[in-house]
């Protein structure tokens, strides 16, 4: 519920945002955004195709914050699963067929899932702030990708990394026939797929399985968690590694999906892992809401795009977002002024718990274990 | 020798930036408000610093119109805060959400508004702050060499904020309350004291210095502004925790941080650095490599402020 307030909060700034810059034309670029994909069927598609990374970086960022770690290091973690995927793409040649990609995204698992388990044993054992810790990793991604690019599979024309082979492309499964418009189709592929499939199995291990319940535990209370025996280091460890794994496969789903995207050698921190925060935020850290989230991110996304049209800067996406993100901070005392609009005594109480009960703020150098 | 004058002129401009706006962060995190916002805030100041020195550049000379951007940029900084404020004091909301919105808006708002009155997003100005030489201090051998040469007026506003800062923190009415605050907040309502309006004060104070840091940045190391501040805002609050939220070891840190990013940027033009061979990357990672691992020695005792990031509420008291 609240979640939808801050949208149309959001959304009305943008509205507030347009009229001011260009009263003329802002209803029909206003229109744009809210049509966002349904304009044709390749937009539509391109929804997908966007969606894809930010569901991953949002389910990283989201896992994480159940278990009471946030984890702001998505840039990082998204773009070192990048550089294993395109290595593999480049240089494994020899995989069979379909064998090549899925070696491919498994390599970024496993980069990701490093990349996560560094500020996670700093948690763990040195009693490290992840969240210092993991804007750290961050750069220290940024500029080794740029350092291995160079090094390995660099395209020193373009400043960029070497196309995958074309095994390693992600397979369109007959989406690209589904979602076109005139000659030009979309680039969604399996990946949004492999994304729902991710959502679909974190929250399977959140709420279906011991180990979850343990994660959740440690980050409701690690003291508690540790005095009813459930251990507590690993448990922190462990999280941050698959946090780390998913935001990595994000990078991977990205480079490998065939659009022409390769990792480009500049100094600038992956945008795709901060876009996880606001899709993880807007989903309240549940993995079903975050898939939703991560759709309508991306359709805003395409709304922008289609809005340039009209002369407008897609940068307007960014700030409806941020303030959406804003006001859904504003989570608890914007229940209780529902709930007095709402007074009959109508309002579904259920859902209203789970309003961010799990979004632990980050304690400067942690708790004394 | 010119080597090293030329490597700590360098490093000031790199350390003077992180060290007012650390000095910032550590404002509103005593006063128990987490401030993730650094980096948004810095790019909000040195947007509304440069964009008001690219106006008004014809009209006047260098150093006052200096001094005019950055109380624009302090001013914008403050502005932006207090929306900060206003969700992690009144609403009680989760500050690190509120952090991240505002790092999330602020470039986009700086692109938007470029891109709207100017169609392009850079905004360009010319540099005409840089101090060749003070005048009588210049002259100095070598103490002159490295401090007065070469210099901007923001290098000494850094040296000012922070021994201003330090006095405030630990020798005013204010600075008492606001560590309070910090530290146990329904103690020092009990006292009398005003928890609101300490925080939303440190929280002001750090949008503030934020915002003139974003300029102080942006000034001797570029000459237009991308709406971007290269993540040094993060690499504040790296500062601030490593330097313990204290003034002296924030400077200590701020300096550390400013010489390593100096090393990377200016390496090649350094023959004994050059003849070891090792990749630029690797320069660059330093700092933050370095980081890490003095984090994972000194986190055990860690000081931070025992109340930061916890919303006040009057009635848990």
């Amino acid at each position: 519920m609240s979640s939808f307030m801050a949208i149309l909060v959001g959304l009305f700034v943008g509205l507030v945002i347009l009229l001011v810059s260009n009263p003329g034309q802002a209803i029909r670029g206003f229109l744009a955004i809210l049509l966002g994909g349904f304009v044709d069927m390749k937009n539509l598609g391109q929804v997908f195709y966007f969606a894809t990374p930010i569901i991953l970086t949002g389910l990283s960022f989201g896992f994480a914050n159940k278990t009471g770690l946030f984890n702001i290091g998505g840039a990082g973690q998204f773009i070192i699963g990048a550089y294993a995927a395109v290595y593999v793409g480049v240089k494994w040649g020899f995989l069979p067929g379909h064998a090549h990609w899925i070696v491919a995204l498994a390599a970024a698992l496993l980069a990701g899932a490093l990349w996560g388990l560094v500020p996670g044993v700093l948690k763990a054992f040195y009693n490290v702030n992840e969240v210092i810790a993991c804007i750290m990793m961050n750069y220290i991604g940024m500029y080794m990708v740029n350092f291995l690019v160079v090094k390995t599979i660099f395209d020193s024309l373009r400043n960029q990394s070497m196309r995958v082979a074309s095994t390693a492309v992600l397979p369109k499964a007959g989406l690209d026939k589904l979602f076109f418009t005139g000659n030009s189709s979309s680039s969604v592929n399996i990946g949004i797929f492999i994304a729902v499939l991710a959502g679909v199995v974190i929250y399977i291990v959140l709420d279906k399985t011991k180990f979850g319940y343990e994660l959740k535990a440690c980050g409701y209370n690690r003291n508690a968690a540790q005095y009813a025996g459930i251990n507590e280091k690993r448990s922190i460890v462990m999280s941050m590694a698959i946090a780390g794994a998913l935001s990595g496969l994000g990078g991977a789903l990205l480079y490998l999906a065939g659009a022409g995207k390769s990792i480009e050698v500049v100094d600038v921190l992956a945008i795709e892992g901060f876009n996880g925060i606001p899709v993880a935020l807007l989903g309240l850290s549940h993995p079903l809401g975050i898939l939703l989230s991560g759709i309508f991110v991306a359709h805003l996304t395409v709304g922008g795009f289609n809005m340039q049209l009209y002369d407008f800067v897609p940068q307007v996406i960014d700030i409806i977002i941020a303030v959406i993100i804003y006001f859904s901070a504003f989570a608890l005392v914007l229940k209780g002024f529902i709930q007095s609009f709402f007074k009959k005594g109508d309002e579904p109480s259920g859902d209203e718990k789970t309003i961010f009960p799990d979004i632990d703020i980050p304690e400067k150098g942690g708790d004394v274990s | 020798m010119n080597t090293i004058f030329f490597l700590v002129q360098q490093t000031m401009f790199f350390s003077i930036p992180l060290l007012i706006v650390a000095l910032g962060g550590m404002f509103s995190e005593r006063s128990g408000i987490v401030n993730i916002a650094l980096e948004g805030i810095m790019i909000t100041g040195a947007f509304a610093g440069i964009l008001f020195i690219n106006v008004f550049q014809g009209a006047l000379p260098g150093q006052p119109i200096l001094i005019l951007g950055l109380i624009v940029a302090a001013l914008s900084g403050m502005l932006i805060s207090l929306t900060h404020a206003y969700a992690s004091v009144n609403m009680s909301a989760n500050q690190v959400i509120s952090g991240t919105a505002i790092n999330m808006f602020a470039p986009a708002f700086a692109i938007y508004v470029a891109r709207m009155l100017r169609t392009v997003q850079q905004i360009p100005f010319v540099n005409q702050f840089r101090i060749r030489s003070v005048p009588v201090l210049g002259e100095i051998p070598i103490i002159g060499n490295l401090l007065f040469q070469n210099t901007y007026l923001t290098t000494y506003l850094g040296f000012i904020i922070l021994v201003a800062s330090w006095f405030v923190l630990y020798n005013t009415r204010f600075g008492l309350r606001l560590r309070a605050c910090g530290e146990h907040p329904q103690a020092a309502d009990s006292v009398g004291i005003n928890v609101y309006k300490i925080r939303y004060a440190g929280v002001l104070i750090s949008g503030a210095l934020a915002g003139i840091g974003g300029l102080v940045f942006v000034v001797p190391t570029s000459t237009n502004f991308n709406a971007t501040v290269s993540g040094y805002g993060f690499l504040a609050l790296a500062v601030l925790i490593f330097g313990q939220w204290k003034p002296s070891r924030i400077l200590v840190a701020a300096f550390f941080f400013g010489l390593m990013k100096t090393i990377a940027a200016a390496y090649s033009g350094i023959p004994f650095l050059v003849g070891l061979g090792m990749p630029s990357d690797f320069y660059k990672m330093t700092p933050y490599v370095a980081t890490l691992v003095v984090l994972a020695f000194t986190s055990k005792k860690s000081q931070a402020p025992r109340a930061a990031g916890i919303p006040y509420d009057k009635a848990s008291r």
